[in-house]
């Protein structure tokens, strides 16, 4: 880790979490305790969160050759398909970036799953020949109770130990779509949920198959996110229109939350249709955000992609001050650190 | 358009979850069986489709195992996008004959635990996402008259349906604000296996079929006045042709 930012070293909960508060309307930022959220949000706004349950989506797997290698789902299958990355052998405790490469695989090589059965390999990606869109032998849900069976989580190299499939789910995550886990979740338990709907604060749900953080290919890293699958409920946009109209503030749990809103939005001529879709929207310096005025997310070092969809919900002098407090008070990032909270700002009441 | 929740049922493959899996098929809701193993599954959704069923899927599983109640959960909303209701009845005896609770080992007490209570809490808990925000829905613990009298020789069996029953409470008092209706419900001795298993010398004409027990379970979830959220119920106070018999 280099600067003066550190990783949370192992899972935990939201009472150990701190959080970073920045309100662009009062133009402040101040630290406070993940446990008092529910404080900071009042009667009529709306928390929209990502229910993604978070697959085991790495799977020890052996090439042709006989080469052991890991496999990480990039995305979980439906309309998109299976696209998955192979790594070479190694296991967690060696950064992705360090291990050996993996065996080249084309069209139509087979994989051996620890099963005893094989996938084949239908397409190379055009992003990165390590992109791989494959043929599991076996309908979705087969494949997930593969997963389940022989898999596990996606392992991080900064943890002090295992990560088992319990550490890696979010309160209220369910569909399994997502190959991280979406941990901007985390200080959302159901006694904070149970807080926000007493304070009469509306939540709404969407679906978004966050992707992988890392696939050991550098070129590819580049172009994280890759296109991910959502789902929009119809209950979810007409909760945001009424938000909308109504002047209500909308806050997004979650940069995949973000996505799929904008991303959404962005197809549909600025307006939210609800269904399922794919995004490939990236979010970056001097994109508006549209659809929510707030975000809850992790704390993210400066010069992330994370760290760009922050910048997106607040000035950015006012965010710099946030992060130079963080830092000195260290605050911990990734997936298991403190968190970010982005206050939304009141809408003009439409109408 | 099928307006009804999908179900899931656990230990679908035969007894009560067998006759629930199919009068919920029958009724519309796309239904989820599950069960340890997989051939005696398909041949129930064998059955569900031959009768006209469309939405009917196995999901291998034991709820005895602590990890399977992720992936039952995620197969299940893989496959029929999110469960409405919810209904444990996956039940486990312990060893056969069922020993006195002096004879019963702690280890013993311990795996009827894991099957009867601890897996119904981790599945709910695996599936509350599509529950609890803002969703709603319904949950229906399978309990017995053991969990209420204390019968010689019925002591783990009686033990995890006794604090299956208060686990239905409790979520039923957390979870009422968020639409959801949870149930405890005494199906009353039926002519299962299990029945069979427990009391080998049963008079088997004087117990309840399954079927009838099933569409007492479905009039009771009809009736919202009379099966409100939290309560334990007995099966045997709604008629199986749906009008309340109490």
């Amino acid at each position: 880790m280099s600067g003066p930012w550190t990783a949370a070293d192992g899972p935990r909960g939201v009472a150990q979490q701190r959080l970073l508060v920045v309100d662009p309307t009062a133009e402040m930022a101040f630290e406070t305790r993940a446990r008092a959220l529910p404080e900071l949000l009042r009667a009529r706004d709306l928390v929209v969160v990502n229910d993604a349950a978070t697959l085991p989506a790495s799977l020890r797997v052996c090439t042709g050759s006989g080469r052991m290698h890991e496999l990480r789902v990039a995305t979980p299958g439906g309309p998109t398909g299976w696209w998955v990355v192979l790594l070479g052998e190694g296991d967690w405790r060696t950064p992705t970036e360090r291990r050996p490469l993996p065996e080249m695989l084309d069209v139509d090589d087979a994989i051996a799953l620890p099963d005893g059965t094989h996938a084949h390999v239908l397409e190379r990606s055009p992003r990165s020949p390590r992109l791989l869109r494959i043929d599991w032998g076996r309908d979705d849900a087969r494949v997930l109770a593969l997963l389940f069976g022989h898999g596990r989580p996606i392992q991080y190299s900064y943890l002090k130990g295992d990560l088992r499939i319990e550490d890696v789910q979010t309160a209220f995550g369910v569909r399994p779509w997502a190959v991280e886990m979406p941990s901007a979740s985390r200080p959302l338990d159901w006694a904070a949920l149970r807080a926000l709907r007493g304070r009469g604060v509306e939540l709404a749900t969407l679906t978004h198959a966050a992707g992988l953080s890392a696939t050991g290919d550098d070129a590819l890293d580049a172009q994280l996110p890759l296109p991910e699958r959502y789902d929009l409920p119809a209950r979810t946009v007409a909760a945001i229109e009424r938000a909308h109209a109504g002047g209500a503030r909308v806050l997004a749990v979650g940069t995949t939350v973000v996505r799929a809103l904008e991303g959404n939005a962005a197809t549909h001529g600025g307006r939210l249709r609800s269904g399922e879709g794919t995004t490939a929207l990236v979010i970056g310096p001097g994109f508006v955000p549209r659809i929510a005025s707030g975000l809850l997310s992790g704390v993210h070092e400066p010069g992330t992609s994370h760290h760009a969809v922050v910048r997106a919900f607040a000035p950015a002098a006012l965010l710099e001050a946030a992060h130079q407090h963080a830092a000195l008070r260290g605050f911990l990032v990734h997936e298991f650190g403190d968190a970010t909270l982005v206050l939304p700002r009141e809408r003009a009441r439409l109408g | 358009m099928n307006d009804r929740p999908a179900a899931l049922v656990t230990g679908a493959s035969r007894g009560l979850g067998q006759a629930l899996a199919l009068r919920l098929a029958e009724r519309g809701h796309p239904v989820v069986l599950v069960a340890r193993a997989d051939e005696p599954l398909q041949d129930v959704v064998t059955r569900i489709r031959a009768r006209g069923g469309r939405l009917a899927h196995a999901v291998v599983g034991d709820l005895g195992r602590p990890d399977d109640a992720r992936s039952i959960a995620a197969q299940a909303t893989a496959l029929v996008g999110r469960v409405g209701l919810l209904v444990h009845n996956a039940s486990s005896l312990g060893p056969l004959p069922m020993p006195a609770l002096a004879d019963t080992r702690p280890e013993d007490l311990l795996a009827v635990l894991e099957v009867n209570l601890l897996g119904p809490f981790r599945l709910t808990r695996a599936l509350l996402g599509g529950l609890a925000l803002g969703q709603g829905g319904t949950i229906v613990h399978i309990s017995s008259d053991a969990a209420v009298e204390a019968y010689p020789g019925w002591g783990a069996y009686a033990v995890s349906k006794a604090a299956l029953d208060h686990l239905s409470r409790v979520w039923a008092a957390e979870l009422g604000e968020a639409g959801v209706r949870v149930l405890s419900v005494d199906p009353g001795e039926m002519d299962t296996r299990m029945h069979a298993d427990a009391v080998p010398d049963a008079d088997r004409w004087a117990l309840a079929d399954p079927d009838v027990v099933a569409r007492r379970i479905l009039a009771l979830l009809e009736d919202s006045v009379g099966a409100p959220s939290g309560a334990r119920l007995i099966a045997a106070q709604w008629s199986a042709d749906g009008e309340v018999t109490a």
